[in-house]
C-alpha cells in the first residue's frame, strides 16, 4: 500500500479538478463561454501525453546504454499510454474546436503539427510489429523513438509559435497566463495536469506489468 | 510593518474589485443552470463514471499483483 500512494494521489487530483472544474467560477468570455471549463481536460490530456513520451524518450535512452529488456518494455508501454492521451486530446480538441472555431478540424499549425506527430509514433508501433527478433526490436525501435521525440516537440511546441495559430500562447497570440487562466482556474488547472499524468504514468506501469507477465509465460513454454 | 500589511491588504482588495470588475461582462454563462443547481446532476454523473474507472484500475492493479506473485512463487 505504501508504494501505491501517488495512484490515489493522481485519482484524487483529478477527482478534485472534475468537481471544482465544473463547479468553481470562471472568467466569462464571449464564444468560449462555459466551454473554457475544457481548459481542465482537454489540455490535462496533452500534459500527461507529452510526459509520458518524454519517460518513453528517456528509457529508450537507457536501454540504449545497458540493453536490459525491461528498459525497452517501459518505453514502449509508456508511449502507448502516451498516444492513447493523444487520442483523447485529439478528440476532446475537435469537439471543442467544432463549438468555438466553428470546424472540427481547422488548418491550424499545432493541429496539423499533432496529426503528424502521431503519425511518427503510429510508425513506431508498425516498426515494433514488422520486427520479429526481440533484441534487433528494442533496439530499433529505442532509436526511432530518440529520433522520433525531438521531432514531435518541434512539431507541437517551436512551429505553431512561429506560424499563426488560433492556439493560446501561439502565433501572436497572448498565452494562458494572459487572461485565460486567472488565479482561481490554475488551482484547478495544475492538480488537474499532475493528476492526469500520474494516471498515465499509473496505467503505463500496469502495461509495462502485465507486458513481463507475457514474456514470463512465452519464455516458460519455449 | 503595520503599513505593509496595510498595503498589501489594500491590494488585495483592489485586485479583488478588478476582478469582479472584469468578471461582470456580459459573456453568455450556464447561470440558471447553476442557481437551479442542476449543475450537481451533472457533476455527480461525472464523479461516478470516474470513480467506477479508478475502482476498476484498482482492481487491475490487484490482479496483475497476484498474477506476478504466482509466476514468481
Amino acid at each position: 500500500m505504501k508504494k501505491n500512494w501517488w495512484k490515489f494521489l493522481g485519482a484524487a487530483l483529478v477527482f478534485y479538478s472534475v468537481i471544482a472544474g465544473l463547479l468553481n467560477p470562471v472568467p466569462r468570455l464571449d464564444i468560449l463561454n462555459e466551454s473554457i471549463r475544457n481548459l481542465y481536460f482537454h489540455v490535462p490530456m496533452w500534459f500527461s501525453m507529452i510526459a509520458m513520451l518524454t519517460a518513453s524518450f528517456v528509457m529508450s535512452i537507457i536501454y540504449l546504454g545497458n540493453q536490459k529488456k525491461k528498459f525497452d518494455i517501459r518505453a514502449t508501454e509508456f508511449t502507448y499510454t502516451g498516444m492513447m492521451l493523444g487520442l483523447f486530446g485529439i478528440l476532446t480538441g475537435m469537439i471543442w474546436a467544432q463549438f468555438t472555431w466553428g470546424f472540427f478540424w481547422t488548418n491550424d499549425p499545432k493541429l496539423n503539427g499533432v496529426a503528424i506527430g502521431m503519425l511518427i509514433y503510429a510508425g513506431y508501433y508498425i516498426l515494433r510489429q514488422a520486427i520479429e527478433d526481440h533484441e534487433k526490436r528494442a533496439r530499433v525501435s529505442a532509436v526511432f523513438n530518440i529520433f522520433a521525440y525531438p521531432i514531435f516537440v518541434v512539431l507541437i511546441f517551436v512551429l505553431p509559435r512561429i506560424n499563426d495559430s488560433l492556439h493560446p500562447g501561439n502565433g501572436g497570440n497572448p498565452g494562458f497566463s494572459k487572461y485565460d487562466l486567472d488565479d482561481g482556474m490554475r488551482m484547478v488547472f495544475y492538480p488537474a495536469v499532475l493528476g492526469w499524468i500520474l494516471i498515465g504514468t499509473w496505467i503505463a506501469t500496469l502495461r509495462t506489468r502485465i507486458k513481463k507477465l507475457e514474456l514470463h509465460e512465452e519464455l516458460e513454454d519455449e | 510593518m503595520r503599513s505593509w500589511k496595510m498595503n498589501r491588504l489594500m491590494t488585495l482588495l483592489i485586485s479583488l474589485l478588478i476582478t469582479m470588475a472584469a468578471s461582470a461582462q456580459d459573456a453568455e454563462m450556464a447561470d440558471v443552470m447553476r442557481a437551479n443547481g442542476k449543475i450537481n446532476v451533472v457533476v455527480a454523473v461525472l464523479a461516478t463514471i470516474f470513480i467506477g474507472l479508478i475502482v476498476f484500475l484498482i482492481y487491475l492493479d490487484r490482479r496483475v499483483k497476484k498474477l506476478e506473485k504466482e509466476s514468481k512463487g
